[in-house]
């Protein structure tokens, strides 16, 4: 069997399960946004079934207004900023990193935490400081990072908190009811560090089920066909190669030591109480909100940019008057065209299979 | 972003370890799985090993994922 038929035999399923029903489906995680578009997974998927994407892509869900505290960091003296390549061409109010790359600031791309330390390390004269951007799958290496340059001694590191946890936006769309969802695909990489149990609220206090999918192209298809036949709404692992009900306990610990919850302001749901990470009291130190002064003045949304509703699973990207004219990879807009995982790029780069 | 690729640890030294996949060969901290060892199969995104994966699984997988141009271990974000 292929790797097109396995697809196409579980379709063939998911379709006479949902046949006869009208159902909205929302993923949470950019890695399926892509895999969904990529495989053309929506083509195959019965007539009264929608799949959205949801706030999955954390580049996409950063406030604008967050962005430009990076920026103004990025113009500091003396600072090196760095950053996951994502977050280099989403604009900011007034300009983007790259922007300020070509103006002469001093931003680079990192892969982890540990080479922005490293990069500390050996820049003693400078301040190294990480843009810490991400879902729990991100935030313990960021936190490791944190770990180590205080067991070094690096104390010209720091780090801008903006990651955020996962389950506290699908608890805001379902309160705000806007999206009528009949489930969720939940996130892989997330499960594997909060494991499968983080997500029991949404059957316990909404009856809504979810399924945690792998990531390639029949995992997904199965993914929903597990949602269509719940006899009951419920929390399932798919994944069950990475993901356990209890997840990664280690990480989890590493943290809650090394940071707190905060409030984070998310695009287009806006502040949600306690879904953020901030640093702890034990690491505030290494915290860059602290350490430098900073005015990013008034944000700026980009206009007729309607990324907040595709966020909330409103709209399809198609529907947003910019897309694929104003709004491409090239000359992106709104956050959700930049991120290759952005579910605007993904529709843009797939859409003769959308 | 949540990206996160299978590779196998060849080596160990401390809570680092040396990690492989289709002759790639990187380092990867092992702070979230203390009880990692040589051989095993791990889930590595942004420098860390954040699961071990199950071994008859990773391996049925692997070829999979190589294939894959998002497990490109050069790719430049987590």
């Amino acid at each position: 069997m292929t790797e097109r038929d396995k697809i196409e035999a579980a379709a063939a399923e998911l379709a006479e399960a949902a046949a006869g029903r009208s159902l909205t489906y929302m993923e949470v995680c950019g890695t399926h946004t892509m895999a969904i578009a990529r495989h053309g997974l929506r083509q195959l998927l019965p007539p009264g079934l929608r799949l959205v994407s949801g706030p999955g892509c954390p580049v996409c869900v950063t406030a604008i207004g967050d962005i430009d505290r990076a920026v103004a960091l990025a113009a500091l003296p003396d600072v090196i900023l760095t950053t996951f390549g994502d977050l280099m061409r989403v604009p900011a109010s007034r300009s983007t990193l790259a922007d300020e790359r070509a103006g002469g600031s001093q931003v680079r791309v990192v892969y982890s935490a540990f080479e922005a330390v490293e990069l500390a390390a050996a820049e003693p004269d400078r301040e190294v400081v990480l843009v810490g951007i991400g879902f729990e799958t991100t935030a313990p290496t960021v936190a490791a990072g944190i770990i180590a340059a205080k067991e070094r001694g690096v104390k010209n590191f720091s780090v801008l908190s903006l990651h955020k946890t996962m389950p506290a936006p699908m608890r805001a769309l379902l309160d705000a009811g806007e999206t009528p969802l009949d489930g969720f695909i939940l996130p892989g990489h997330v499960s594997v560090i909060t494991g499968a149990d983080a997500f029991d609220f949404l059957a316990d206090d909404y009856g809504v089920g979810g399924v945690v999918a792998g990531f390639e192209p029949d995992d997904v298809v199965r993914g929903l066909l597990a949602l269509a036949t719940q006899e009951r709404p419920a929390i399932q692992i798919e994944y069950s190669r990475a993901v356990t009900p209890e997840g990664n306990r280690v990480a989890q610990e590493v943290i809650e030591r090394v940071f707190e919850p905060c409030d984070a302001d998310w695009r287009g749901l806006g502040p949600i109480p306690g879904s953020g990470l901030a640093l702890s009291p034990e690491f505030r130190d290494f915290d860059a909100a602290e350490r430098f002064e900073i005015d990013p003045g008034e944000p700026v949304e980009p206009k007729g940019c309607r990324c907040g509703d595709v966020l909330r699973g409103l709209i399809d990207p198609s529907e947003c008057a910019l897309f694929g004219t104003r709004c491409t990879p090239e000359t992106p807009v709104g956050a959700c065209m930049v991120s290759s995982e952005g579910a605007c790029a993904a529709h843009y780069r797939y859409r003769d299979l959308t | 972003m949540c990206l996160a690729i299978p590779m196998q640890i060849t080596a160990v030294e401390g809570d680092t370890a040396t990690i492989e996949l289709g002759g790639v060969t990187r380092r990867a901290s092992l702070m979230l799985v203390p009880g990692a060892d040589v051989g095993d199969y791990v889930l590595v995104h942004a420098g860390c090993a954040i699961t071990v994966l199950d071994e008859r699984e990773a391996q049925e997988r692997l070829e999979l994922f190589a294939e894959l141009e998002e497990c490109d271990p050069e790719a430049d974000e987590p």
